[in-house]
């Protein structure tokens, strides 16, 4: 529905203006797997608090905006082998490839990164079969 | 300080962006991925979106020594393509097609995400932690030239 479509325009100027602002006054490159991943594996210890502050932020935000809304639904699957497999897959490929949607896609793409382009068509593309093997061919999801 | 409060603004927006967009709700991620069902547009919005203000910041990034509070900013990106770009980015992909979920709307919904949001994070975060061993299995097994 085009109302959406205008929603998720006005939600993706939100999030570069959030990585302009992460660029310019940290000089550093907002992707949420590195940010996550810093933490995790205690790689980003001196950078810990900023680490934690910014994921407060993206956690607390949609808290407040929620009264606004009628209804907020993930719509996740309730298929634990899914989301286990899933999260173990995200987890280890995105660490692998230095990067998700938010580094690789949102960061690297917007200044023409070889890496970020590769790595974005890779993952689309992966994502893409994986629906149609998951979804259309085996009807697990 | 500063930076801890620049970090704090920074999250607040991409929180914001992800829940006003729709981001969060993993049937809008894998509609958009499913070209051969539904197809659902929403995403390819939310990324030229997002390009739009970042694509103006590397801008300003390339006529500027150092960050706002003094750091360095980042180094022009590597080129170099190799297997762990690849292989990584289909490993992220095909767990990002199952479920719908990526690591950043991850975080977004951690308050009503419910309880299949925290298996999906505790895999994830497990996936991390073991991210090093898979990598150095994969340079034993395909070595680099």
């Amino acid at each position: 529905m085009p109302i959406d479509w205008i929603w998720g325009l006005i939600g993706g100027l939100l999030i570069g203006t959030g990585g302009a602002i992460y660029l310019l006054g940290n000089g550093k490159i907002m992707g949420a797997s590195g940010i996550i991943g810093g933490l995790v594996d205690g790689s980003g210890r001196d950078t810990a608090l900023e680490r934690i502050l910014f994921l407060l932020g993206v956690a607390v935000l949609p808290v407040i905006l929620m009264p606004f809304y009628r209804s907020v639904d993930t719509h996740l699957t309730d298929n634990y082998y899914a989301l286990i497999a899933a999260g173990l897959l995200v987890g280890v490929g995105t660490r692998i490839a230095n990067g998700c949607t938010s580094g690789h896609g949102v960061c690297g793409m917007s200044r023409l990164s070889i890496r970020g382009i590769v790595a974005t068509c890779c993952y689309i593309l992966a994502g893409g079969i994986g629906v149609i093997i998951f979804r259309h061919i085996l009807g697990v999801i | 300080m500063l930076r801890h409060l620049i970090a704090l603004i920074a999250g607040s927006f991409f929180g914001a962006g992800l829940f006003v967009s729709g981001m969060t709700d993993t049937t809008k991620v894998q509609g958009w991925l499913d070209v051969f069902g539904n197809w659902d547009p929403t995403l390819a919005f939310v990324m030229g979106g997002a390009m739009i203000p970042m694509a103006l910041a590397w801008l300003v990034r390339a006529r500027r020594q150092t960050s706002l509070i003094g750091t360095p900013l980042p180094p022009k990106p590597s080129t170099k393509i190799d297997k762990n770009l690849i292989i990584g980015s289909v490993m992220f992909g095909m767990g990002w097609g199952l479920v719908g979920l990526c690591p950043g709307p991850s975080i977004a919904s951690l308050t009503y995400g419910g309880a299949g949001l925290y298996a999906f994070l505790a895999a994830m975060i497990t996936g991390m932690v073991v991210a090093p061993f898979v990598r150095s299995r994969l340079d034993r097994l395909v070595p680099a030239e």
